[in-house]
């Protein structure tokens, strides 16, 4: 498995793929922090990191599909899976090490931006004057989140050969994941079952724990999705024709 | 470290690609499969290296199920694909090293560079596989297969699409490296066969057409006889019981193909007979020997089934 994460993420490394995705999450969450006037801090005038948090999904939502798409689709379309899966690892391994290279790259991605938890600890007046609770719960809900979305993404990319196709499903269940659910709530349905149904979507989870709550259900919410994504990126590996 | 196949079977949709196919390897062989395109070599290649499931039968490498001990299998093994994969962006040395982390090897590092000193990649190495021919390539294809040291190697197609230059090296590369491994390996280059297979199985429409050594093989057709044409028309009886002749068949009015066993010249007894028969040998001629290419041919032409035996 560790021999699998680690050619993936030294791919990342070798092909800057990881310096570009980290550099586009800090430069458009940057800009919607600090110069975007409709969203700065600095107009606004309150010490909270809420854009990021808000923005943060949206980005990942292109930005993790984009560094999977490529996981097993282009094995399948090289021929190297044939390779791959002859190699001494169960599918399963294969599998983890692709995953836990994508979610690295999230990590990689995101951590930077705790340059911005600095700037803006030193900003708030007095010094020091924010909810650090709240953007720990909001920083580990982003990764969580990001945890799914690699597992979506990995999945995405073992359905198909095409690396595009794949990034156009993994961007689309990472949306239909993270949205969609939050919009049902306008059904005309009884009240319980909205409730339910927003449960499953990753927004309300993501929610909760921005608060600074770290909910165990939360958590296993989010372990749960990306289990089943990787559980089924396994069968659909496991049938080879 | 053996190879046991016992009625191993795999469909494609409705088509059998390998039907209840049975062969053993022991030891230490050397063995060429062979069969023309989609007779299923790549699928029984790929079903031993349990990369596909057999959809019946089973089979043993070194002792192991490759299905339900697939990763022991996996340990044991070298595999060349028929197409050699490779991740063509990376190093050649970065790719060997990424492939020998697999196998938790003592010294990978010191492996690799025995690897690319054993198939001469040392002037290459630093390259990205992309840049190298397609000769340099297959080299890195046969190092990865053998960087771990395998007991059993499984090579598909191992020279296809070198030129003969390359072939030659390929060919010599594998020889070298694979004398105390079992080899199973599958061309359709016949004459690689007979240089590096003293044993040869051929397989037809998934099924098992011939096993047996290149030289039975070869005499089991015979040697190709000799053709003879007289002036007239000879006494076929008495031609037929001439000492050495095994079997006489008749092409037109006056001449003849005289088949003669293993090793045995029959153009000075016919030319003698001719002459005390009064006869003129108007035309003699030995066609050249039987090669496997047409044991080859006949085997797998025809007759599928019941091999003439």
């Amino acid at each position: 498995m560790w021999a699998i994460w680690r050619r993936e993420w030294n791919g990342f490394l070798n092909s800057l793929v990881a310096y570009i995705a980290m550099v586009v999450f800090l430069l458009i969450t940057g800009l919607f922090i600090w110069v975007f006037p409709d969203y700065s801090i600095l107009e606004f005038g309150y010490a909270q990191l809420d854009q990021l948090f808000v923005i943060g999904p949206w980005v990942l939502m292109f930005l993790v599909p984009a560094v999977t798409m490529r996981f097993f689709s282009e094995e399948k379309r090289s021929g190297t899976a044939e390779l791959l899966f002859t190699r001494p690892v169960s599918t399963t391994g294969v599998v983890l090490g692709k995953f836990l290279a994508g979610w690295a790259l999230v990590l990689f991605s995101v951590l930077p931006t705790l340059c911005y938890v600095a700037a803006l600890y030193y900003l708030a007046e007095p010094v020091g004057n924010l909810d650090l609770g709240g953007i720990a719960g909001s920083y580990l809900g982003l990764i969580l989140l990001g945890g799914v979305f690699a597992g979506i993404g990995t999945w995405a990319s073992a359905v198909t050969e095409h690396p595009v196709v794949s990034f156009v499903l993994g961007v689309f269940l990472c949306f239909f994941m993270y949205a969609a659910f939050d919009s049902l709530r306008f059904l005309p349905l009884p009240n319980t079952a909205l409730l339910v149904i927003e449960q499953l979507g990753i927004g309300a989870h993501f929610e909760s724990m921005s608060k600074g709550v770290v909910d165990l259900r939360d958590l296993v919410y989010f372990a749960s999705v990306a289990m089943f994504f990787l559980f089924w990126t396994r069968t659909v590996l496991d049938q080879r024709t | 470290m053996s190879i046991v196949v016992n009625n191993l079977t795999r469909h494609y949709g409705a088509q059998k690609a390998v039907d209840a196919l049975s062969f053993e390897v022991r030891s230490g062989q050397v063995v060429g499969l062979l069969g023309p395109n989609g007779a299923g070599k790549s699928t029984t290649m790929k079903m031993l290296t349990s990369y596909l499931k057999p959809d019946g039968g089973s089979a043993l490498v070194g002792g192991k199920d490759v299905e339900k001990e697939s990763l022991e299998v996996r340990r044991l093994l070298g595999y060349l694909p028929e197409s050699n994969p490779l991740y063509t962006d990376m190093y050649v040395r970065e790719y060997l090293l990424s492939v020998a982390a697999f196998y938790q090897l003592d010294n990978p590092h010191r492996r690799v560079e025995k690897m690319i000193e054993q198939t001469g990649l040392g002037p290459e190495s630093h390259k990205r596989i992309v840049q190298l021919s397609k000769g340099y390539r297959q080299r890195v294809g046969l190092a990865q297969a053998l960087v771990h040291d395998p007991r059993v190697l499984i090579l598909d197609e191992p020279t296809s699409g070198l030129d003969p230059n390359q072939l030659v090296g390929i060919r010599e590369l594998i020889m070298g490296l694979a004398s105390d491994k079992t080899v199973l390996l599958s061309t359709h280059i016949l004459q690689e066969v007979e240089w590096m297979c003293p044993r040869v199985l051929i397989i037809h429409k998934g099924r098992l057409v011939a096993d047996d050594t290149i030289q039975n093989l070869r005499s089991r057709i015979g040697n190709g006889g000799l053709e003879v044409e007289w002036d007239r028309e000879p006494d076929w009886n008495q031609l037929a019981s001439l000492s050495g002749v095994r079997a006489l068949n008749r092409r037109t009015a006056q001449s003849c193909v005289l088949e003669a066993g293993e090793g045995v010249d029959l153009s000075a007894a016919v030319f003698d007979w001719s002459v005390a028969q009064g006869l003129r040998v108007v035309r003699m001629e030995k066609p050249a020997a039987k090669d496997l290419e047409s044991v080859f041919r006949e085997l797998t032409a025809a007759r599928p089934q019941n091999l003439p035996a």
